[in-house]
């Protein structure tokens, strides 16, 4: 923290100022996008509870089954940005345990219980976890269901 | 939405602070580095670099499962499938002017490819190879 006074500040204004509702359909934050976006596309915070991003970012040493460590200083403001940004309504497993995965969570499977068959298993199977491959703008946070473009038949992966 | 600025702002210091650097400096760091952990160290071998590259120690995945046998091409992540630019400066001038990147890449890659962190000469000989190769090998 000593390194970084400005978190402290940034913190405390959004914490007083900013509705969770409000901040959700921001544009993702440059760092978070570094740090979170180089794997896989940044997740928007919107997906997951409070309590399920602290269990990832507690996580990140061995995040499945990657290295996925960040530094004290530069996790910080990932972390309230995530806190911020969660989702309200509870992301938790059956036994109310937090998930880590957006994929496992009821909401996501309601919204996804229509994908086509040949995108879920064989070949052309998609991974859920590939936001992108299915929601055009999901690079930059954006899920619309007018960006929805589903992989085309011949399409092998 | 007035009140994001501050967050945004604060987000956006954290990669302005990285000063811009050369590979050759970060070559010229690893063989201090290099000589400092072993008197006798004899300077870094590209062929050497390659090897460590492109083979399996002991786990599942090479340097190359994610970075491609020929890093001037564009690899993808083995679990999620996610572009990766070129590895090689020749293809790719961001490559090798970052520190932070540089140092937090190697800590994690090198995590999990070699279950250990990379020693200076094995990173050397990894840069070593790295500026080498030319831009346009295709093979
Ligand atoms: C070094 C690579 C790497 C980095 C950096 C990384 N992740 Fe991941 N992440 C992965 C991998 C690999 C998976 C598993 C993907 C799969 O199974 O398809 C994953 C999965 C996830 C999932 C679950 C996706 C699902 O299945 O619903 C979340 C959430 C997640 N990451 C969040 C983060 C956050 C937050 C950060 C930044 C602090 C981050 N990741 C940084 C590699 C990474
Ligand atoms: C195989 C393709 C596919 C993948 C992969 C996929 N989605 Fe979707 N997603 C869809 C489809 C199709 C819909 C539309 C469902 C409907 O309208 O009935 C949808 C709907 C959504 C919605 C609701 C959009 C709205 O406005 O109604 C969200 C949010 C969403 N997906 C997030 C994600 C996230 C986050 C990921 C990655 C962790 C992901 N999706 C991966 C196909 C996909
Ligand atoms: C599981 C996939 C994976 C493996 C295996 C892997 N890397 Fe990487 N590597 C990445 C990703 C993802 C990035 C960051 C994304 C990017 O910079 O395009 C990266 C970035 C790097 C960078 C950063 C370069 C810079 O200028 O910032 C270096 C150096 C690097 N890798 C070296 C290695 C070495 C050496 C090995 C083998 C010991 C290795 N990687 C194995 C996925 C991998």
């Amino acid at each position: 923290m000593i390194r970084a006074p400005w978190l402290g500040i940034a913190g405390i204004v959004l914490a007083c100022s900013v509705s969770a509702a409000e901040s959700r359909r921001a544009p993702l934050p440059p760092a978070y996008v570094d740090e979170c976006g180089s794997c896989h596309v940044a997740y928007p915070g919107r997906m997951l509870d409070a309590a399920s991003w602290q269990a990832v970012l507690a996580g990140l040493d061995r995040h499945f089954g990657v290295d996925a460590t960040v530094d004290a200083a530069t996790l910080a403001p990932l972390r309230v940005h995530l806190e911020q940004t969660a989702r309200t309504k509870p992301t938790t497993a059956a036994d109310a345990t937090p998930l880590l995965r957006i994929t496992e969570t009821r909401w996501f499977r309601g919204e996804h219980d229509e994908v086509p068959r040949r995108l879920r298993e064989g070949p052309a199977a998609v991974k859920p976890a590939d936001c992108g491959a299915c929601h055009r703008h999901a690079a930059t946070g954006s899920y619309a269901e007018r960006d929805i473009r589903l992989p085309k038949k011949e399409t092998t992966r | 939405m007035r009140f994001a600025i501050p967050l945004a702002a604060a987000l956006a210091l954290g990669p302005m602070t990285a000063r811009a650097e050369r590979p050759a400096d970060f070559e010229a760091r690893f063989a201090q580095e290099a000589r400092r952990a072993d008197p006798s160290f004899a300077g870094f071998s590209a062929a050497r670099g390659r090897t460590f590259f492109t083979t399996r120690q002991g786990g599942d995945w090479s340097c190359s499962t994610c970075h491609g046998d020929v890093p001037t091409a564009i690899g993808e992540h083995a679990v999620t499938g996610k572009r990766i630019e070129p590895l090689a400066p020749a293809a790719n001038p961001e490559r090798f002017t970052k520190p932070a990147s540089v140092e937090k890449w190697f800590k994690r890659n090198c995590n999990d490819v070699v279950k250990r962190a990379c020693t200076a000469q094995e990173k050397g000989d990894v840069l070593a190879w790295l500026m080498a190769l030319p831009a346009k090998e295709t093979r």
